[in-house]
């Protein structure tokens, strides 16, 4: 329960269902940690676990009649979460911490906890399905009936194991209709907004995250400033770290030409920021590694499938191929816009989730 | 209705039935307040002279002594800081509660330097180790007597002869030894001495703090010349009444021998469950201990789903400490007592409290074993271990 209106409907209707509910909500970052550190405002402004959160979680808990409790998970959170997060930017990738959380917390520690205390299964508010196939053998993870709100890009790293003792509520709802029940439990937080940023990086500043973080770890943020070179390898400029860029940004480079410049590749080995122009961002082919399976065992042949490059992008049609042990080749029937290395590839099959992997 | 059995009563205690009744007239009938000149007035400062009388009984010093505060937490923020100022240093040590701890801190911020003296494995301060701290500075020890989460006492009387010998101020939190050891403020030979109302079954919200006479303390707040001018507010006059009340119980106990019936309770709970459950040991077992606490660590075990399980089943017990969301967070005193950070967080804190009885303790020791066993089952560590020895 993260204090919000999806999780907190979900604790309301298991409940008005007759289950045997247990409320759990895991703190995972301080907050207050980082307030006032290297220009991050003093003002607690992020909303992971803020008290505010737990204090609305509690109230929706206390008023449907379930036992509550918050779970400490800061520890785990910092190192399997914020670290690879920080590290991810200064190898010049672009990381998805949503991906991590959900693979090592949400649905690893949180679900350890769950067993421990003696429930059979975790609910969570996301917005997916989970469903057995009897002729597959396999549990299968499906998009959502609100495909605006379609949260399977997260999940793409779940196990058979972890799907097996997954509820997802919400799956066949629109969030207006989650808005509706959450009225018509009596739920104070109905019309509460929803979350979009990182939870744990303020204002979505990331770079400023990154600085203070390691700070207030008493490291020194590494020197990966280097040249800004085109795609022919020619040096146009510099930058002061490679960071501060990802696939695809446009703004914040530094140098003026006659036609707009987007960073196409970053070389975190040399340093190195390679621009060009819109259409060198396109694409036909990546390779993913650290590939997770859901609907199939092995990737035995070629599959037809669609793949999803980030949270915001349409499934592409693309042939998908295994090349080694955990690794995957995709090519795509189009060229796709700035690929981004550290992002996720999942693999859909109509609605099902294939499986994903982790852009190299 | 599900039994519930409570005991976590070094977190907070129940009001006793006779404290509630001390305090009912003074919520409605008696209302007046304590400075007021009429009869009003008169009736409720009569009972809180009393109460003081009895706080003062409790330990052993004179009534004037007495300076009622809202709390453990406002006494030992009172004494730290009104006895210190900028330039100050002070000794404290690193397991007392936040109470002192941060109070510290801040005045560290102010100004003032402090030294944190480490503890042994038992949770004990060196009083030589109080001794080499001293500064010519040195204006303040604050050490606790009895631990929150251990329930180890401190040898206060040996740092009280230090600080007598050095002339500097000696405070004492006592807000976890009131009622469960006797206290004598004179053999301590403290200058302060803060204790809690609701640890010894009085309600939330009142504490006391014992100045010594002569002692100068600034103070926390300013306003009218209540308290001598050292506590400035309206009296609480029900929660004094009942300090006052719980404090004469406390002290009647000590001469029945309740703190013996205590302590036979917590070692029958204590032996019951090391004796059931392998690879469990009490944490600062040889050293003194107050007769209600025992905190146990159970090996591969994670304590907060172990406190979870048993709320689920009716018993309430603790680990660490609570943070601001209500979260765990690992317990500063067992790490400082060198306690390895796995057992720091596989530790349990039971403590007893007038209610409980023998019922109470066999509830508990029908419960822990079965969830030890069952939390090792789900423990990856507990069977790699299994499978290697």
């Amino acid at each position: 329960m993260s204090g919000g209106v999806d999780s907190s409907t979900v604790a309301a209707m298991l409940r008005a269902e007759g289950h045997n509910v247990i409320g759990l909500t895991m703190q995972l970052w301080n907050q207050r940690r980082l307030a006032g550190h290297e220009g991050m405002p003093e003002q607690v402004t992020g909303r992971c676990c803020s008290i505010d959160d737990v204090y609305d979680a509690r109230r929706v808990a206390e008023h449907i009649g379930i036992p509550y409790y918050v779970v400490n998970h800061e520890e785990r959170f910092e190192h399997d979460v914020v670290r690879p997060f920080v590290a991810e930017y200064l190898s010049g990738r672009t990381p998805i911490p949503c991906s991590l959380c959900n693979n090592h917390l949400k649905f690893d520690q949180l679900l350890v906890v769950a067993q421990q205390i003696g429930a059979e299964c975790v609910a969570t508010g996301h917005y997916a399905r989970v469903e057995y196939d009897d002729t597959r053998g396999r549990w299968l993870l499906r998009r959502p009936a609100d495909r605006s709100k379609d949260q399977t890009y997260f999940l793409f790293g779940l196990t058979q194991e972890q799907l097996s003792r997954t509820l997802f509520p919400l799956g066949g709802m629109t969030k207006p209709e989650v808005r509706e029940r959450a009225r018509e439990h009596g739920l104070a937080l109905a019309e509460k907004p929803d979350s979009q940023e990182i939870c744990f990086v303020p204002g979505g500043d990331y770079k400023r995250f990154i600085d203070a973080y390691l700070a207030e770890s008493g490291e020194s943020l590494p020197d990966t400033a280097g040249e800004l070179v085109t795609a022919n390898g020619e040096v146009i400029g510099e930058h002061v770290g490679i960071h501060n860029f990802t696939v695809g940004q446009r703004k914040g480079l530094g140098v003026a030409t006659g036609s707009p410049l987007y960073v196409i590749q970053i070389n975190g080995a040399d340093k190195q920021v390679v621009v060009g122009s819109d259409e060198h961002l396109y694409s036909r082919t990546l390779r993913a590694h650290r590939v997770n399976l859901i609907a199939i065992h092995d990737l035995r042949e070629p599959m037809r499938v669609s793949v999803k490059i980030r949270h915001r992008h349409e499934a592409a049609p693309a042939l998908l191929e295994k090349t080694a042990a955990d690794e995957v080749l995709v090519t795509f029937d189009q060229p796709q816009r700035a690929i981004t290395p550290g992002q996720a590839a999942v693999f859909y099959d109509g609605d099902i989730v294939v499986g994903g992997g982790w852009i190299i | 209705m599900m039994r519930r059995i409570y005991l976590d009563n070094n977190a907070t205690t129940p009001v006793l039935p006779e404290v509630l009744e001390a305090m009912r007239p003074y919520f409605g009938e008696h209302f007046g307040n304590a400075s007021s000149i009429h009869h009003h007035g008169q009736e409720t400062r009569a009972a809180v002279e009393r109460a003081r009388d009895s706080v003062a009984a409790l330990l052993g010093c004179r009534a004037s002594e007495i300076v009622f505060t809202s709390g453990g937490t406002e006494g030992d923020n009172l004494a730290i800081s009104g006895l210190t100022g900028e330039g100050d240093h002070i000794i404290t040590s690193s397991i007392e509660h936040h109470a002192v701890l941060h109070a510290c801190k801040h005045l560290e911020e102010m100004g003032c330097e402090v030294t944190y003296l480490p503890v042994d494995g038992c949770s004990l301060v060196d009083p030589d180790d109080v001794r080499r701290a001293l500064r010519p500075n040195t204006k303040l020890i604050s050490i606790m007597m009895a631990n929150n989460e251990t329930g180890v006492l401190q040898p206060v009387e040996e740092i009280g002869k230090i600080a007598a010998e050095a002339d500097v101020y000696f405070h004492t939190d006592a807000v976890q030894a009131a009622a469960k050891v006797r206290i004598d403020v004179k053999q301590i030979g403290c200058d302060a001495l803060a204790i809690s109302g609701h640890k010894i079954h009085a309600p939330q919200g009142v504490g006391a703090l014992y100045v010594r006479k002569g002692t100068q303390l600034q103070p926390l707040f300013y306003g009218g010349q209540h308290e001598r001018s050292r506590r400035a507010g309206t009296e609480n006059v029900p929660g004094i009444v009942g300090l006052g009340k719980a404090a004469e119980l406390a002290l009647r106990g000590f001469e029945r021998g309740d703190d013996n019936t205590m302590s036979a309770l917590r070692d029958r709970l204590q032996q019951g469950i090391l004796a059931q459950v392998e690879d469990s040991a009490v944490n600062g077992q040889n050293a003194p201990r107050v007769p209600n606490t025992a905190s146990i660590y159970f090996d591969h075990v994670e304590g907060e789903s172990m406190v979870i399980s048993l709320d689920l089943k009716g018993l309430a017990v603790s680990t660490g400490a609570a943070c601001s969301s209500g979260a765990i967070e690992p317990s500063h005193v067992l790490i400082a007592m060198g306690l390895r950070a796995d057992r720091a967080r596989a530790s349990i804190r039971f403590s007893l409290g007038k209610q409980n009885t023998a019922e109470d303790v066999d509830f508990a020791l029908a419960l822990v074993p079965e969830a030890v066993a069952r939390l090792r089952e789900l423990s990856p560590a507990y069977k790699r271990q299994a499978v290697g020895s």
